[in-house]
């Protein structure tokens, strides 16, 4: 008898990623950013979209926490809500667009020929232009609509650099012999991407879709500080900080605490990516760091 | 090596055509320069409305292929159009483009070199003190976009210039009105201009490429042929610069390359901040203004400039590495 114990690969990665500090620090704080973002607003008397006419640019006090606008409104609740906004723009679209990544990438590295070579030419031209720019033309495309054309419109344009990760990825897979096997017993491709490509690249999939929410969230600002993003009334981080910019120097009330919130949640979400990479592929010296 | 040039020159050529086709294309239909002309008090005749639509070659009820073929037809011609104010597009590039140049440069050029420094001496003194505080400010940098370094390093700024009781560090515009000739103060009041747009820029790259470079030297210097060169007798120093240094700083040319398109990026957000009337700013203000032509055209400059970024970065691959060059 031995008592030696049997990890799956699962635990595995999981005890390598919880001895990771800074991964351990990013997960706790990006847990307190959702749970702050999502209940936070009911611990407040204030909603965001109310205004406070006996309060203007009132600085953090017990009744607004972080204070109130030029116009009343409070900062908190504000805060909050744009939180919300960033934060669940930041998943969908990493998902999104880590979904689009998966399947043109599989194709192409698993079809190869013709077809992987107009796919990664078509990759290749979205590359070349900065999705910033495209986004920003494409924005009187989506005023006055639902902001989920914006997360698409980001999705659509955030896919090519993952997506050539794992077309290289699906390239040496394809020679394996469970894939070889499975293309000789005749199942058909697309049955062979999903089930046997795509669930192998997995770990791979995870930490880019988490690098992606960061990534995201930082065009998702940078986008609505500019106005090209999340339209009035509605408010996302990134706007907060637009609002606040140009009296932030008397009231920084206005701007600090948006701004904190949003390198706060995108160094987190780093963190978790960087330790999930070091937790699947302990042996890579890329994005090491502890 | 002249025929892989060539092969590489064709292909970034088409990538430009159709990378600014793909942007003109874009910008005729999402943008609304109708709108410019509606609502006014009292309202434009509407023949009138048509005929500047027209002559600006951005009238909507003219099919959106037709208007591409007239806008490359004057491309072709190095005749880029006119903006919706009526001035000419070409005089506007010529009056920013070295602004914005100017910006990009020093900013990359800045961030790459520091950067790659950094990372090389926080991989030689792994988990030393530099290494551990480099790190952590390199992620923190990473996680803050641009136009909040900017903001906070305006802020900054102002507070700093109060302190001194006089302006050391100006925060907006290239350069004041006063110190429009050549000569040595102008040059300084230049360079007190220059400071804070070009460090929002560079902060960015120095904390990405020393966070790579970083990485890639730790490759390097526990990989055999490093081994070897120390076996055979070379000194720690002697190795790393004559190679390990080489072999880590290739991959980073590709990188370099590909990050203009984010420095453009970057350059739209600190223009904007700081008061340069650069080609970022000017996209931005053509946006919003549904501008058309003046938006095609900063498409068409970023876009050659990614690309020839990418040409270059690829001949001076060929150039370091034979495995390139022979393939």
């Amino acid at each position: 008898m031995s008592d030696v114990v049997r990890l799956t690969r699962g635990q595995l990665v999981r005890r390598r990623f919880m001895r990771n500090r800074l991964a351990v620090f990013g997960l706790v704080t990006l847990t307190l950013m959702f749970i702050l973002a999502f209940f936070g607003p009911f611990l407040s008397k204030h909603k965001w979209d109310e205004l406070d006419f006996l309060n203007l640019l009132q600085p953090p006090s017990r009744n607004h926490w972080f204070g109130t606008t030029q116009i009343g409104g409070d900062v908190f609740a504000l805060t909050m809500r744009g939180l919300q906004k960033s934060l669940i723009i930041g998943l969908l679209v990493a998902l999104f667009s880590t979904g689009i990544a998966a399947m043109v990438g599989a194709f192409a590295g698993y079809l190869g020929g013709k077809i992987d070579k107009s796919m990664m030419w078509f990759v290749d031209l979205l590359l070349v232009l900065p999705s910033f720019l495209l986004i920003a033309i494409m924005s009187p495309l989506y005023r006055g609509k639902t902001w989920l054309v914006f997360v698409v419109l980001l999705a659509a344009f955030g896919w090519m650099i993952t997506s050539r990760i794992v077309r290289g990825m699906a390239m040496s897979l394809r020679e394996r012999d469970f894939i070889r096997a499975a293309r000789y017993m005749g199942v058909p491709t697309r049955t062979i991407v999903f089930r046997h490509l795509i669930p192998n690249v997995a770990s791979i999939l995870i930490i880019a879709a988490t690098l992606d929410v960061g990534g995201t969230i930082l065009s998702e600002t940078g986008l609505s500080y500019l106005g090209f993003g999340i339209q009035p009334p509605d408010v996302s981080l990134g706007s907060l900080i637009a609002d606040g910019t140009n009296s932030a120097l008397t009231y920084p009330w206005l701007f600090c605490f948006a701004g904190g919130a949003l390198v706060l949640t995108v160094l987190s979400v780093s963190f978790i990516g960087d330790g999930l990479r070091d937790a699947f592929d302990p042996g890579a010296a890329t994005g090491s760091n502890s | 090596m002249l025929n892989y040039i060539y092969k590489r020159f064709l292909n970034f050529l088409l990538l430009v055509v159709l990378a600014s086709t793909l942007g003109y294309f874009l910008a005729a239909i999402a943008l609304n320069p109708r709108s410019n002309y509606e609502g006014r008090n009292p309202p434009l005749p509407a023949s009138t409305v048509e005929k500047k639509l027209s002559d600006l070659n951005m009238n909507d009820k003219t099919p959106v292929v037709e208007r591409y073929f007239t806008w490359v037809g004057g491309v072709v011609k190095g005749d880029l159009g006119t903006t919706l104010n009526e001035k000419s597009v070409n005089s506007e590039i010529g009056r920013r483009i070295w602004v914005s140049l100017r910006l990009l440069l020093i900013g990359s050029i800045l961030g790459s070199v520091l950067g790659v420094v950094a990372g090389v001496v926080s991989a030689v003194r792994q988990y030393k003190p530099f290494d551990r505080y480099f790190s952590i400010a390199s992620y923190v940098f990473l996680s803050a976009p641009v136009f909040l370094i900017a903001l906070l390093l305006k802020f900054g700024a102002i507070n700093l210039n109060d302190r001194l009781g006089f302006t050391l560090i100006y925060t907006v515009g290239e350069y004041s009105p006063e110190f429009q000739g050549a000569g040595l103060s102008s040059l300084l009041n230049r360079v007190q201009h220059l400071i804070l747009p070009t460090l929002s820029i560079a902060l960015g790259g120095i904390a990405f490429y020393s966070r790579y470079q970083r990485n890639a030297m730790l490759d390097v210097l526990s990989s055999d042929h490093l081994r070897t060169a120390r076996a055979k007798g070379l000194t720690k120093r002697q190795a790393l610069f004559k190679h390990g240094l080489r072999v880590a700083i290739l991959p980073l040319t590709t990188f370099f390359a590909y990050s203009f398109g984010l420095l453009i990026t970057g350059a739209a957000f600190t223009e904007t901040i700081f008061g340069w009337n650069g080609m970022g700013q000017w996209f931005i203000t053509a946006v919003q203004a549904n501008d058309v032509n003046s938006t095609a055209s900063v498409i068409l400059f970023s876009s050659v400039l990614v690309l020839l970024s990418g040409f270059l970065a690829d001949i001076i691959t060929a150039a370091l590495d034979p495995r390139v060059r022979l393939r």
